[in-house]
Formats: C-alpha cells, structure tokens, sequence
C-alpha cells in the first residue's frame, strides 16, 4: 500500500517527524499496522545523528537487559551495517518516507493537524509523533547575512578545504578542535580565524586551549577574543571587537555555537516543558503524548538518549495511538523484577504510585519519570532489625522510606543511641552529597519498604525536580550537623542555626577564613576539600588538609579574638555556612557540644604551637612539608579518596607496576608510571585518583560508571566506548583500548620465549595475534584499585623497592608526617 | 582532625598505607636484616662451639645442615624472578620479597663459607661456591646502585619521559634539517653529520660512562661556533640558527644520555647477576651430585 500526503478531506492517521531510531521504529510500526502514515526527514538520508558518526565507529545495544521491541532490527555493530539494516527494512517495511522535508510549523488539534514544509508543502495528519530528537538543531549565525551558503554548521574532513580564509566561530571545544584540525598541515594554506565571544575559552578542555594558544603562537591561527561576527557577506565577514569593527577576507565561514533541543520549535507546536533549565524535557503521559492532545514525542527530544529506548518508545507509541492503551512499556519485566520480592501482590503501576506518593521527594515525579526513575533505583523490603547499611561502608546512594521507619545509630560507641527516621523521609544523603562512607550505621525499625536511589539516578531527580532539590539540601545539612557534632543533639536543637545557614560555593584556591580578619562564623565543608595555612615568616606553612565533613572556625567563636589561620578551598568545593551568633546561642545550651568543640580546638592549637616552636630550627624541613603539600593538592590530591604516588628516591624504573596492572586486568595497564607531574622526587603517575565526584561519571550514557566497596572508582561491562569519560577526566588517565589476545603462560615465555612476556603486549603482537573473527570494541579502560582481587592494587604489591604507594590525601597530608619525618 | 574522620577505616581487609613508607632495605623496620644477621650469627656460633672431627667438612653431619640451608636458600633466592612476574592475587608484597632476598642473600656469604669448612681447591664444589660469591658481590653491586641511582635520574628527567625526550630531540633535528637548508655546502656537512650520526650507538662502556667522544653534535657545534665567533651579530645569518639549535640540541643529548647512562647501571648488573644464578644452579647441581655419587 502506498500512502498520500494527506488532503484536506483524508488526513494521515500519523505524522512522524524525524527517521531517527525513534521515528524509523514509530514508522515501521505504522506500515506494519497498516496504519496511513508519512515519516518525515529534513535530510536526504534516514538517521542523521548516527549518519554523522565517523566512519566504522561502533555502535553499542544498550542496556543490555532492555529487550528491544520494534520492527527494525538492532544490534551492536558497526556504524555502517547499522544504518544498512535500517535502510533495507525500512523499504521492506514499506515505510512511507519524504526526504529533503523539513517541518516549519504544526497547528492545528488533535484530528486535524496541518504540518507545513519548508519547501511550502503542507502535510495533515490526526495525529504528529515529534522523534527529532536534539543534535539537528545546532545555534545558528544571527548577524546580516546569516543565510549565505558559505556558512556551515559542521565540518566533516579538515582536510577538504585548500586557498581559503576561513572563520570559526564559537570557542567551544568544538570550535577549537575545527580550527586546528583546518590549521593542522600547512600544505592546505589556509588562513584560519577562532572567534570567541568571551575574553577567555572558559568552556573548552583545557588541552584544547593550550594547543590553540601554541597554534596561535607558531601563527598557525589568528585568535580574536571578545569578538562577535555581526555582518556576512561574499567574501568577507565583520567583526564587532573590543577595539571597534573590522572587516576581513573569509570564504567559509564554520559556525560551531553548541546545540539545544529545539525548544522554541517544540513549544510553537503549544507544548509545554517541565521547566526553564535549558535540558529540560517536554511534560509527558504515560503514553508519551504532550500537553497538546494530540502530538507525541518520543527519543532523545523526551529524555532517552539511548538506542534502544527510543525504537522501543517508536513501537509502543503507534500502538497507543492505533488504541492498544493495555501495552505495557517494553521495562515492565525489569521493573516486575524489581518488585518481585516485595511484599504484598501489586502491580508495577500500583508499586509505583505507592513508592510516588508516600516519599516525599518523589510526589512531583510524573509517572514516565518515575519509571524510568525506578530503572536506575531499587525497592527493597527490610524485616524489623534489619541492616540497611553499616557506618563506614562506601556508598553514594540515598534511601527514601516508603513504609515503616529506620534507626540511625549517631554513636558509634554505643548502638542504643538512635535517631528514628519516619516514612516518607530519606537517609543516607551524606553519601550522596560528600562522595565519602558511610557516616552511621541504619537498621530498620519495623517492618519497612525502603528504595535506594543511585547517585545518578538521585542527581538526575534533583535536576528534574526543584523541590526535592530543596528537600535533600534541608535535611542533609541538619544531619551533617547532628552526625559530625554528635553530643546528643537533637533535629529541634539545631532549628535557629538551620534558620540561617547558607551553602555557599568555593572556587578553587579561595579562602572561606582569612587569618588575621574578624568573624566568627562556623563553615561546614559539605563538598570538596580546604587546605589550612599559616603565614609564617611571611610565607604560607601547610597546617592541615580538610575532607568534606569537617569543620572550621571554631577557634575563633569559642576563644574569641582574630582568626589564627587561613582555610582556603582546595578544589572547587561547597560550604555550610552557620551564622556565630545562634551557634554561640547553641554551645551555651549544650556544654557537652562546647566541650567537644573544645577538644578538637585543642588538637588544632597543638599543631599551630608544633609549627610556630619549629619555625626557626626547622624552616627547612617545614618549608618542604609545605611545597610538597600544595604541589599535591594543585595536581589534583584534593579531591582524591586513593591516589597512587612514587617515591623516586626509591624507583629504580623497572616498570613492574604497570606490568602487574596490565596482568592483573586483560592485559592492559590502567597507569603510566613515568608521565606526570613530580616534586622533590615525589611523583603522581598518570593514575586514577577516584575522586570524590568523579568528573569521569558526569556523562556517562550508559551509567557504566560506578563507586565500589572499596570507595573504588570503576567502569562496568556496559560501557559503550563513547570516550565522554575519557574527555572529562582533567587528570588524563582513562585511555579507549581493546583487550589484547590472550598471552601464552608465563613458563611458555620463560622456557620457549613464547608470547610477549609479562606486561602490557605491543601494539604489533595484538594486532599479529588476534582473532579475526572476535570484534573486540574499544572500551573505556582505568583503575579499579584491583576491586575483587586478594592483596589489593598490583602495582603497590609488585614494587620489588617500595616506591610505589597508594594513600588517602587526609592521611598523607597531615603534620603527623612532618613530625615523623622529624625525628 | 575535626570530624571523627569515621571513614578512614577500611574493613575489606586491606592493607592501607600509614602516608608513611620505607624502601626494601627499611623494610617492616630492617625485619630481614635482623633474621638474616641472626641466622649468620647462629651459624657462626654453631661452627665455633661444635667440634667437628677430624676438620670441618661439608661431609660432616653440621656441614649437611649447612649445605642444605644454603642449597634451599639459593633456590628460594632465585624464585624471586618467577614471584616478580607472575601477578597471583595474594596478600604478598614483592617489597617485602627483596627485602629478604637481599639480607638472605647476604648471610648466605657466611653459610656458604661455614659450610665449605675452608676446604677450598679446583674442583666443581669450589667452582660453586666462587659463583656464589660473584652472584652475591654483583647483587651487592645492584643493592648500591638502587639506593643511590633513583634520585638522580628523577632529578635529570625533569618531569620528561623517556619519550619526550627522544620526540624533542627529533623536533630539534626537523627543526636544523630545516634551518640548514641556506648554508652553504661546507657548513651543511656539519649540520647533516649531527643529523645522520646515531647519537647513542656506540659501545657498552660508552653507555655506562656516559662519554662519547665521537659526537659528530658536539663538533658541529663546535665548529659552527668558531665561525661564528668572529663574525657580527646581524640577527639574520641562517647559521646563528644553526648555533643555537645545535646548542640545544648538545644540551638535550646530555640529558638523554645521563638517562640512558643511569638506566644502564640500574640494569647492567642484571646481566651478570641472573647469567651466574643460572651457572651457580647448574654448578650447584654438579656439586651435590658428585657429592653423593661419591659418598
């Protein structure tokens, strides 16, 4: 059957807009049903987003426990098989495709939608699926001139352009990477411009910028900062800088300003979003249709940036609107799973809305979002007693009690003092917020139906939803407090200094307290790290590093006078600020809190003495404490839970530490003992530091990033080797590489020379060994910290001098050490 | 510290470190120092207060508890190789392994000795006993060269791999080939013998000396600095460049071959040490069982 464009008398049944996974599934459904039906696409191909991937780049399924429900096969491949699958079922499929048709405009309602083209075209459908998901819709050019073909919002191959003047536009990564890329040989003899609106690339990596700025300096490119284009003509752009305008010679102009979802697009169409952030999604039902009856959107466009996802969303949603209402989602058998050893009979729907309504966080949750909310998290029943989870244990997930309620155990000397928790609360936020263990040990108090959130899942609600933002804040800085001054303090106690706290955010290397300055204020570090310094002798002496879950400032609200020394932020962290006066208001009605205060003020007064007695007849030894302390916290130690440092007085370079990594996890080794930065022959490898807020976790699309039991950082079987970790790590220690074949044993090496012997095989052996009938993609690779494995991490246990060791910043940068080292 | 710091205990069994570490020979507080100087100790002690008769003699039931300790010694000794490279999980630490390979090894000077009960001559159970020695003298020569050479070649490395260095000293030869290309035929010899001259070929002594007096850079630079001596400072004759490039080029030369000279001495003594624990093993064999073929 072949159908129309829809008239006025016989609209479409459907309209999909966009071939994407999610519309090439939505479509292929239509056709299979029978449905009258058109899939629009803006380009002459079927699956832009994918079609843009470098060439042979693989493409992964995931999460693999998703069962794909559509009428267009997907597996893992490459990126040309798949789009060959797509294009051959598609025709067999007798999709009804326009190419070369870009959507203007919808209006109309339900039953009687009127799609118009670009080209002038009109298409009327009775119903519109969106599936455009959001990488089509780059920022354009919004000077004169704007609409000049030389302008192009992608490059494809630097390599491509010979003779020209060209400008970039936009000082993103992007840009930078483009203008390079186009400067690289100077065979092309390009002249290449970066323009950036800003005075510096603050969004760009770091990496980026300093090749663009050795480009700049070898003349390879001009770089105009604070400049915008505001006129284009035919061979010549306009720039509006700070010194006034300038007119230059440019044949190509490559426009590389990010990317949104097509948001101005999608609310013309009279869709609502739910709320101003700029990655906000459209507000949906359960059956994907919007706030305008009528219009569907599925895919990256409603949040699920996956494959899968949307080609199962692409299914499901035509089935809804050919009536079938009873299709449950294709997740209902893993969200069956999850709800499988609860007690009481439910159904998936039922167990959701009960889990939606009694926490109090997730009452503003919709149920798509609570679904997939509850993809990423775990409903679990404890019986009365029972232990949810044990002080000191890692863990960054939160737990919100659906029914029952949970004991706190706030003393660890004694377990009878507890704090109960009703239902409809949370706990475990400390975790959450610090990135640090366990702080209290929380058994069930009865019977109780408790779900974990995962960090991810947790960082996404907030996100999403304002007010539990606002919740978790409020109660993670009354228990932080209660935990950290323990004295038997109660949630009411704290009620006047809560009244009047601030988090505030610290950039990094800014003081919080300066010494020598009045204040009496308390800081709570909630995040990050700081660093306690004294002038000494003029210069600044290292006295102390602080974790997140420490405080300061007490010394000068209890003994009073001027701030003995300065807390500066070790890494861009975050602070509870808690005004003196109603603090000073709470010590008096508490003595016992005073007098713990009391105790730790000691401790800290002992050092500043230990530092000022030392300060003439060991200015050296203290000097080199202090160097050794700030060149470790500015490569990174400040926001490390385990960092693997090497002693270089003891290295003989042997390499057996990376041998033992490579041979402890498939052949490769996760660290690179010789690169990095060293001081006074301490020196950092190239080497995870499982950070407290991994950077490498921020944007992982297949969530394959975790925190061990061990506080370890590490990537699981699912990843899908899109290399976002890889970019996002400042330290550089996550590599993309494939396991090698497998090695003959170690007595084969020794007797026979058989195989690459012990450590990382060579590139050539790899390659000359493999299988060729395995592909073997490339995944993320880094340390684990040897999780799983007796004896703990290889590289410390197979250093044959001692060189090698793994430390926790508080342990290593504390004056202990110094007084040691003194002795 | 402020908080109670509740998370700095780690319960999965693991060994954390204290921030504070020692190398092999400090190890668990000079552990296998004090074992091994009380083993040589107790073996002195022993040979002294039991008289052996007639003389003592490996062939003496004493000089079997000797030979025997010293036989098992040498082997366990030799399977350090085997501990270093075979990754078997384990609560082992390859620290504390060389710390006692290096104080065993020691005292089997004396155990060896007591053993041979000063009977020396030409023959294969002598012949054991002098590879022993050299196995043990070129350990003590590696036990030195891991306790003074680490410091100075982190110091001559300079935050630079091994890589970086070798791709900075191309980046200066494409630079000079570059530079070179106006010169006048004479001159541009010198540039092309710096630039065609393997700068670490040579011999096994130059390596370790770290002299190579037929550096075909330095004489270029020389050279080009004779000429250039004499003449004014125009800022624009090509072979100023070439001054300068050779000059760095000298300078980063040095340092790669410090590096490869201090490499070098932290592995040469490998070659000697683990080609004579092969020997003294076969040696050791031959000697046992001409012992007991004999007996």
């Amino acid at each position: 059957m072949q159908w129309g464009v829809g008239t006025l008398s016989q609209p479409l049944r459907i309209a999909i807009v966009g071939s994407g996974p999610a519309g090439l599934s939505a479509a292929s459904r239509a056709a299979k049903l029978g449905l009258s039906h058109i899939l629009l696409e803006k380009t002459d191909h079927l699956s832009d987003t994918i079609f843009k991937y470098q060439k042979g780049k693989h493409v992964m399924a995931t999460p693999s426990q998703l069962v794909l429900r559509s009428d267009v096969d997907f597996a893992a491949g490459k990126r040309e098989s798949v789009l060959d699958t797509w294009d051959i079922q598609t025709e067999a499929n007798k999709v009804n495709v326009r190419r070369n048709a870009e959507v203007k405009a919808i209006s109309g309602k339900k039953g009687d939608f009127t799609l118009e083209l670009t080209n002038g075209d009109v298409v009327k459908a009775e119903n519109v699926i969106l599936a455009i998901g959001t990488q089509g819709n780059p920022n354009m050019l919004r000077c004169p001139g704007f609409d000049l073909p030389h302008i192009q919002y992608q490059l494809d191959d630097p390599g491509e352009y010979i003779d020209e003047h060209i400008s970039v536009i936009g000082g993103g990564d992007a840009g930078i990477e483009n203008a390079l890329g186009l400067a690289a040989d100077p065979e092309q003899r390009n002249t290449v411009t970066i323009v950036n609106r800003g005075p510096e690339f603050s969004t760009a990596k770091d990496a980026n910028v300093k090749a663009l700025l050795a480009a700049q300096e070898a003349g390879r490119i001009i770089v105009r900062a604070n400049t915008t284009p505001s006129n284009v003509e035919p061979g010549f752009i306009t720039f509006d800088t700070a010194d006034g305008e300038v007119r230059v010679k440019c044949d190509r102009i490559i426009a590389r300003m990010g990317s949104a979802p097509p948001r101005k697009f999608v609310e013309s169409c009279g869709v609502e979003f739910a709320s101003e952030d700029r990655v906000s999604y459209p507000k949906l039902t359960p059956t994907f249709e919007t706030t305008s009856p009528g219009i569907f959107v599925i895919g990256a466009l409603a949040g699920y940036p996956l494959i899968k996802h949307c080609m199962n969303q692409g299914h499901d949603v035509v089935e809804f609107i050919n009536g079938n209402t009873d299709l449950k989602p294709a997740d209902e058998p893993i969200l069956e799973a999850k709800f499988r050893d609860l007690p009481g009979k439910r159904s998936v729907d039922e167990w959701l809305e009960f889990l939606r309504s009694n926490i109090v966080i997730l009452n503003d949750l919709s149920p798509l979002q609570m679904r997939e909310f509850m993809l990423d998290s775990e409903a679990r029943a404890y019986r009365k007693g029972e232990t949810i989870f044990v002080r000191n244990d890692p863990g960054s997930s939160l737990f919100g009690i659906a029914s029952g309620s949970v004991l706190v155990q706030v003393d660890p000397a004694d377990p009878n003092i507890t704090v109960q928790i009703e239902t409809g609360l949370i706990v475990g936020e400390v975790g959450l917020i610090s990135g640090r263990r366990r702080g209290a040990t929380v058994i069930a108090a009865e019977d109780s139906i408790c779900v974990e959130v995962s960090r991810s899942a947790a960082l996404k609600l907030q996100s999403s939803v304002p007010a539990a933002k606002r919740a978790i804040e409020r109660i993670s800085t009354e228990r932080q407090l209660l935990q950290m001054f323990g004295s038997g303090l109660k949630s009411e106690d704290l009620k006047e200094v809560l009244d009047g706290y601030e988090i505030l955010t610290i950039s990094a290397g800014k003081p919080i307290i300066t010494e020598g300055e009045e204040g009496d204020d308390i800081y709570v570090i909630r995040q990050g790290s700081m660093v306690v310094e004294k002038a000494v002798g003029g210069k600044p002496v290292f006295l102390n590093y602080l974790p997140a879950g420490s405080y300061v400032g007490e010394m000068a609200l209890i003994a009073g006078g001027l701030r003995t020394a300065t807390v500066r932020a070790a890494i861009k962290s975050e602070v509870i600020k808690l005004q003196g006066p109603a603090f000073r208001k709470l010590l008096a009605a508490k003595p016992q809190l005073l007098d713990k205060l009391q105790k730790d003020m000691a401790s800290r007064q002992d050092i500043n003495a230990f530092i000022e007695a030392r300060k003439d007849s060991f200015s050296g030894v203290v000097d080199m404490y202090s160097n050794v302390a700030n060149f470790l916290v500015e490569n990174g130690i400040g926001e490390a839970t385990d960092v693997l440092l090497i002693d270089e007085n003891l290295c003989v370079g042997c390499d057996n530490c990376e041998k033992a990594c490579a041979d402890s996890h498939d052949g490769l080794s996760r660290l690179d003992r010789e690169a990095g930065r060293t001081y006074a022959h301490l020196h950092v490898p190239t080497s995870c530091r499982h950070c407290e807020h991994p950077h490498c976790m921020a944007d992982c699309p297949p969530n394959a990033i975790h925190r061990g039991p061990d506080g370890e950082v590490f990537i699981d079987d699912t990843c899908i080797g899109c290399g976002n970790c890889q970019r996002n790590c400042p330290y550089k220690v996550i590599r993309m590489d494939s396991v090698p074949p497998k090695k003959p044993g170690l007595l084969s090496w020794l007797l026979f020379g058989k195989g690459p012997g012990p450590g990382e095989p060579s590139k050539a052996w790899s390659y000359a060994n493999k299988d060729p009938a395995e592909e073997k993609p490339k995944k993320a690779i880094k340390c684990d910290m040897c999780s799983g494995l007796e004896g703990g991490p290889a590289c410390v246990r197979a250093c044959p001098t001692g060189a090698a060791i793994r430390v926790a910043p508080e342990q290593f940068l504390t004056v202990a050490r110094l007084e040691r080292e003194d002795r | 510290m402020a908080s109670e710091a509740p998370r700095r205990a780690m319960q999965t069994g693991r060994v954390r470190s204290d921030g504070a570490h020692d190398g092999f020979l400090r190890h668990n507080n000079f552990q296998w120092l004090k074992v091994g100087a009380s083993v040589s100790l107790a073996a002195i002690l022993a040979y002294l207060l039991i008289d052996v008769q007639p003389r003592p003699n490996g062939g003496s039931w004493y000089g079997y508890v000797l030979g025997t300790v010293g036989a098992g010694l040498i082997v366990w000794l030799t399977l350090l190789g085997l501990r270093k490279r075979v990754m078997t999980p384990g609560a082992w630490s390859l620290k504390a392994w060389t710390s006692a390979h290096v104080y065993l090894g020691l005292s089997l000077i004396v155990i060896a000795t007591l053993h041979t009960g000063f009977q020396f001559g030409w023959n294969v159970h002598t012949l054991a006993y002098v590879l022993m020695m050299f196995v043990i003298l070129s350990g003590i020569f590696g036990v030195s060269a891991y306790a003074t050479l680490p410091r100075a070649m982190s110091a001559n490395r300079d935050e630079m791999t091994e890589a970086q260095m070798l791709e900075s000293l191309r980046a200066i030869d494409r630079q000079l080939h570059d530079a070179a290309q106006p010169l006048e035929l004479r001159q541009a010899e010198l540039v092309r013998s710096s630039l065609e001259q393997d700068p670490f070929g040579g011999s096994l002594w130059q390596r370790l000396s770290g002299n190579y007096p037929d550096c075909e850079t330095r004489a270029a630079q020389a050279a080009v600095r004779t000429e250039n001596a004499y003449k004014p400072k125009l800022g624009n004759d090509p072979l100023e460049k070439i001054d300068g490039l050779l000059a760095r080029k000298e300078a980063m030369l040095a340092r790669v071959r410090r590096h490869l000279r201090l490499k070098a001495l932290l592995e040469i003594w490998l070659y000697v040490h683990v080609p004579l624990t092969f020997a003294l093993l076969a040696a050791l064999f031959a000697h046992i069982i001409s012992v007991f073929f004999y007996w």
